[in-house]
């Protein structure tokens, strides 16, 4: 007995688990509270999308020598006025924008990772690996998500204005233009900071999942964003303590657990879940007959 | 009128909440001019019906007013100052038409009312006790107190109405524009709607107000601005709200009954009523006296 509690206990003991933990809880909590208004507008995509065409910006920083995150951040914004130019000058639909412009940007990273090879695993970007991140990495990572969290915190409520009545958030003063501008350059920041964790392919579900669970549970949006957060920021630290038995794809764990929590909210849900309203649906009918 | 609400009306008459509009001309993206060389001025206490035809530029102008789109010429100003200095300072309330919002957004109807409070507020947005307590009392204004912990989308459709007319008046807005607030509702939450609005006019509100509803338009608005992608005419309702008038605003659109003689009644009487409607309530004109028909159809 007492020699599995110290089995669990190793990945406590060593200081690149410790790390993981941390930041991977971090990266986890900011990118979920991201995710309660990305859900919400039918942006989810959007996400994806910048995590993808941020791979040739990786890809260039690590040939440049520079700090990846500087790299990333710029192929961000790229691929945020790439999509925002073709949208005005076509009369294309937004997923389909979003899908030129992600693959288009995609497809360059691979094909500077094969031109270099050695300069950039793309593995790392692709799937990510937070238990082998270096430590200017941490740096870089817990400083993005912090100050993330940090600003979130401040506006989340001008946020929520803007987003559910743009006519009335102009009414109250409110910048929307600006806000908007913050809003996508805080996920350009973090998907960065959520490429280490998770890697590319799934920084998506770390930006939709935990939203779109909270959203089952309430329909406060305050509580939402909590519930969002405490779900992204325990799903991300158990995940990095679990793939520690599972040698690596924390990105995986960590995705794994958030759908299996969504997975019991939508059935458990004590409003919005599939057995409340069968039940409901149930005492209609009983109370007719 | 009573000394309260003189005294309302002169409070507000000193920051003078007025609108004025001169040689306005918006033109959208696309090429397209949707007004153009438009000019109303509007005073404080005032209800003025905004009215046309589909596409005649209503929603243009009132996203001309909350600065959505730059006029092309012209200006538009409000309390004496430009629009976006207008809206810093939160003179202006805004009640969107319902199919401009997202119903299934995750937020209650106090929540949404709150909001009318967020310009009162430091940044953080944190509510003080005068805040709830405004929150309360608009509630408790257009009948919803009951409805309070509702997601909004579990409203029917007028309830929703006057949960955003209750945001308005927790904003306390000198300047309320309302999109088609009598759309798809009856004519008991219609009268209830009107009643609010008459209480705000008498404490000094102007209120802005498009709508297709003919035949109320005598019955609550003191003015009238009669749209075709510019002003046809503005004015007092009893001079701009003529047979005329509208005629020359919908053209052939405005479905026009004339009933005289023998039709209408057994007698030699040669007088005769015409009937004017657009979608909704119809205008009832009978011989040359303007009369509304106030119960319905
Ligand atoms: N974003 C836009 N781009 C181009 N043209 C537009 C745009 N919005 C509106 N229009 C055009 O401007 C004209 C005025 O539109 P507006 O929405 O102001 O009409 P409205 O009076 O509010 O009509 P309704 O009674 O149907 O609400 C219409 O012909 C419309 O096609
Ligand atoms: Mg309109």
């Amino acid at each position: 007995m007492t020699e599995l509690v110290a089995e669990l206990l190793v990945p406590f003991s060593y200081n690149y688990m410790l790390k993981a933990m941390w930041v991977s809880a971090l990266v986890g909590g900011v990118c979920a509270f991201l995710s309660a208004y990305l859900m919400l507008k039918g942006w989810s995509l959007m996400g994806d999308a910048l995590a993808h065409s941020i791979v040739p910006g990786v890809a260039a920083a690590y040939i440049l020598g520079a700090p990846f995150a500087i790299g990333a951040f710029f192929a961000g914004i790229l691929a945020s006025l790439g999509m925002n130019f073709v949208k005005q000058q076509t009369r294309l639909r937004e997923d389909a924008v979003i899908g030129l412009v992600f693959t288009t940007l995609f497809a360059l990273g691979l094909l500077m990772a094969s031109i270099w090879p050695t300069a950039v695993s793309i593995q790392t970007i692709v799937l990510g690996n937070i238990l082998a991140i270096a430590d200017e990495d941490v740096v870089q990572v817990a400083a993005i998500a912090g100050v993330s969290l940090a600003i979130m915190a401040l506006i989340w409520k001008d946020l929520m204005v803007t987003f559910f009545d743009e006519s009335h958030a102009r009414s109250i003063g409110l910048n929307t233009t600006l806000l908007k501008v913050i809003f996508f350059t805080l996920l350009s920041a973090c998907t960065v900071a959520a490429l280490q964790t998770v890697g590319a392919c799934l920084v998506i579900a770390m930006v939709v999942t935990p939203g779109a669970t909270a959203y089952l549970l309430t329909d406060r949006f305050g509580r939402l964003i909590i519930i969002s957060v405490a779900l992204g920021v325990s799903t991300s630290f158990v995940g990095a303590y679990v793939s520690y038995f599972l040698d690596g794809a924390t990105g995986g764990v960590i995705v794994t657990l958030q759908t299996l929590l969504f997975l019991v909210a939508f059935y458990f849900a004590p409003k919005h879940g599939l057995i409340a309203a069968r039940r409901r649906r149930l005492a209609a009918t009983e109370a007719a007959a | 009128m009573n000394a309260p609400v003189e005294a309302a009306r002169a409070a507000s008459t000193a920051y003078g909440a007025s609108i004025a509009i001169r040689n306005l001309s918006v033109t959208y993206s696309n090429g397209f001019t949707a007004v153009r060389d438009a000019s109303f001025a509007l005073d404080p206490g005032t209800i003025c019906a905004l009215v046309g035809v589909n596409g005649s530029g209503k929603s243009t102008i009132f996203k001309a007013i909350m600065g959505f789109v730059k006029p092309s010429a012209g200006e538009v100003r409000l309390c004496g100052f430009p629009v976006d200095e207008a809206l810093k300072k939160n003179i202006v309330a805004y009640v969107p038409q319902s199919e401009d919002v997202d119903w299934n957004f995750p937020v209650l109807v106090e929540t949404v009312v709150m909001m009318g409070r967020y310009g009162h507020m430091n940044f953080l947005r944190m509510p003080s006790r005068a805040d709830r307590y405004k929150v309360d009392e608009a509630l408790e204004r257009v009948g919803m107190s009951a409805y309070r912990d509702r997601q909004i989308g579990e409203l029917s459709g007028g309830q929703k109405k006057r949960v955003f007319l209750a945001r308005s008046l927790a904003q306390e807005g000198r300047i309320i524009l309302l999109d088609e607030p009598f759309t798809g509702i009856d004519v008991k939450t219609e009268a209830a709607i009107i009643g609010l609005l008459r209480e705000l006019r008498a404490a000094g509100h102007l209120m802005l107000v498009s709508t297709h509803n003919l035949g109320s338009v005598p019955d609550f608005c003191d003015r009238v601005v009669l749209l075709n992608r510019t002003v046809l005419a503005a004015g007092p309702t009893a001079e701009v709200f003529t047979q005329d008038n509208l005629e020359r605003a919908f053209g052939g659109v405005l479905r026009n009954f004339k009933l005289g003689g023998r039709a209408l009644h057994d007698d030699d009487d040669a007088r005769h009523v015409t009937v004017l409607t657009d979608d909704e309530r119809p205008l009832v004109f009978y011989g040359d006296r303007t009369r509304q028909g106030s119960d319905g159809h």
